[in-house]
């Protein structure tokens, strides 16, 4: 029991100090604590990055039910680390559209708890209750601005198609168990030793299904541009790191631990997906105006890159699916940090044309933009084209040389809506441009990812070892 | 005799009635709200169904954990459909669209 709970440590503290912050909020200052709140749940976040980096568990925490692996630490870390830089960003932008309630930290706080005990699923009940406690916190999150049409529309889609997710996970994670005749990915793993029967091939498929709506990936996105749109610009900033690290490292931890045996069944649909996504994702955020929106479809086709990785099914592409992942999320924070400051007369601007000409003004900042771009549309000599290049070689080498291709084909179209924003930042037509304030968080926050972009050349600051090791431990 | 495939078919039954209601549903959102709870319930019959026959009882406990986060699910989304109803005064479906997707 002691050791069980010592493996659980991270989650039981933050579960505590998140409610413990809520009484705070309830009965101490109510609103005017939201600042203090911010800062501390943003170093309390990450502290706690940093302390399941460098911890050492047992591993196993209630007969497997809780698994706290090389995997899981490094996808904690990330999403740890993804949730305290978006809280930093959010003080300013909350401050200045006057949405300082205490909640929205807390709510941060809850949801990365439901990451944390996603990415640490080893059980279909465990995952169904990680998911659901990150799941409904979100919806809450992209409603926060009440008196907006806007961010309530976006949350009860969210909300509704959200919900159709978990059903589907659900209903397929009862036929799992009804064939498998046990809920942890242990027992299925046996299970399916000797073949996927046909009742649990149906309980993948709609795991894999309501999974991919949580990733957004294709068939499943329709949600993903509606409610980028509409959620607070930080929110949108954290469904779209944070939120994705922990559905992707859900869904490898569930094909590899309770389906590893029998990679050929969800090899073909994850590809499914992954193309899908790719194409769908490059060339629907060809017709965007609004930066958030293309942001959306952009990070749609980013997922898709990343499930290229997991297709593969083997352990270089869990590799290169974590390795890719830490990078996007990287450059992911910086390109809304600079979204966050995009404002005329005070009043956020989204749309793209107000870009016109930016770098005449401000030539850093769009020197910092167009390498943050550059670095999403995959070009050399950024780190965003290493990404790329790991889940490529990975799906070459998995034996998925078309897959590889159509990536690479759907990289050249997405570098189409990436470089457009640079030609309008450095060659566009004179308009109405932006305020030219930025909060300082945001600046740094900026800087340093587009920085990491080019400095992470060397060698990607020594993700791809831990991320090897990481791997390593997922697919034996 | 009513044997495990019964109770699959029922189950699989209202969980398609479920999803026809949130795809076809042209006029209300509470209509959305009870399809989804329609999706939950197909799944929690589901799980009692294969734990009784199975002899396991993890499956129960399963369902318990699905009704007490159902619960959350709903007073949520009817929250947010509240505040939705404050802002536009309307709950009709095909007024949910001040963003096009």
């Amino acid at each position: 029991m002691e050791v069980d709970l010592d493996v659980l440590r991270p989650e039981i503290y933050l579960a505590l100090y998140a409610m413990g912050a809520l009484m705070v909020g309830v009965f101490g200052g109510k609103d005017r604590l939201t600042i203090p709140l911010i800062w501390v749940t943003a170093i309390v976040l990450a502290l706690m990055a940093w302390w399941v980096g460098v911890r050492e568990s047992a591993g196993l925490a209630f007969g497997g039910l809780f698994v706290d692996d090389a995997f899981a630490r490094f996808a904690k870390v990330a999403i740890l680390g993804a949730a305290a830089v978006v809280l930093l960003l959010s003080q300013d932008y909350l401050e200045r559209s006057r949405l300082l309630r205490f909640e929205y930290p807390i709510l941060i706080a809850f949801c990365t708890l439901g990451m944390m005990v996603m990415v640490s699923a080893g059980d279909l009940i465990v995952l169904y209750m990680g998911l659901e406690l990150q799941a409904l916190s979100a919806y809450v999150l992209t409603a926060i601005r009440r008196d907006s049409v806007r961010s309530t529309e976006a949350g009860l889609k969210f909300f509704v198609l959200g919900a159709l997710a978990s059903g589907l996970l659900l209903y397929g994670a009862s036929l799992t168990y009804g064939y498998a005749g046990t809920t942890l990915f242990s027992g299925i793993v046996e299970a399916t030793a000797d073949g996927v029967s046909l009742g649990l091939l149906f309980g993948l498929v709609f795991l894999i299904a309501g999974l991919a709506f949580k990733i957004s990936a294709a068939p499943f996105h329709m949600w993903t541009p509606d409610v980028y749109e509409g959620a607070p610009t930080p929110i949108t900033a954290y469904l779209a790191t944070a939120s994705k690290v922990a559905a992707v490292v859900l869904l490898a931890r569930l094909v590899h631990d309770a389906f590893g045996l029998n990679v050929a069944d969800w090899q073909q649909i994850v590809a499914f997906l992954s193309v899908a996504s790719m194409l769908l994702g490059s060339v629907a955020a060809i017709g965007q105006r609004d930066i958030k929106r293309l942001m959306a479809y952009s990070s749609i086709s980013h997922m898709g890159f990343a499930l290229m990785g997991l297709a593969a099914g083997t352990a270089f592409g869990i590799q290169a699916m974590l390795v890719y992942m830490a990078i996007y999320v990287a450059m992911s924070l910086g390109t809304f940090a600079f979204v966050l400051s995009m404002e005329r007369g005070g009043r956020p601007v989204t749309d793209i044309g107000a870009l016109n000409l930016y770098a005449r003004r401000e030539p850093l900042r769009a020197l910092a933009m167009l390498v943050l771009l550059f670095s999403l549309a995959g070009v050399p000599p950024m780190l965003g084209f290493f990404a790329k290049f790991a889940v490529l070689s990975a799906a070459y080498q998995g034996g998925l040389l078309w897959l590889a291709l159509i990536g690479v084909v759907a990289s050249v179209i997405s570098a189409f809506f990436y470089l457009r924003l640079v030609y309008f930042m450095y060659f566009g037509q004179e308009g109405e441009g932006l305020d030219s304030r930025m909060a300082p968080v945001p600046w740094a926050v900026l800087m340093v990812s587009a920085v990491a972009m080019i400095a992470g050349v060397i060698n990607l600051f020594g993700i791809e070892p831990l991320a090897a090791a990481a791997a390593a431990t997922l697919v034996q | 005799m009513i044997g495990l495939e019964h109770y699959l078919t029922v189950a699989a039954a209202l969980f398609v009635i479920g999803i026809f209601g949130l795809f076809l549903n042209r006029k209300n959102i509470i209509i959305l709200l009870m399809s989804l709870e329609l999706i939950l319930l197909a799944v929690n019959i589901n799980l009692v169904a294969f734990s009784s026959f199975t002899g396991d009882l993890v499956g129960q406990v399963f369902t318990l954990l699905v009704l007490t986060v159902a619960a959350a699910e709903a007073a949520i989304g009817l929250a947010i459909l509240v505040c939705f109803f404050r802002n536009r005064g309307t709950i009709d479906v095909e007024d949910v669209n001040v963003m096009r997707g």
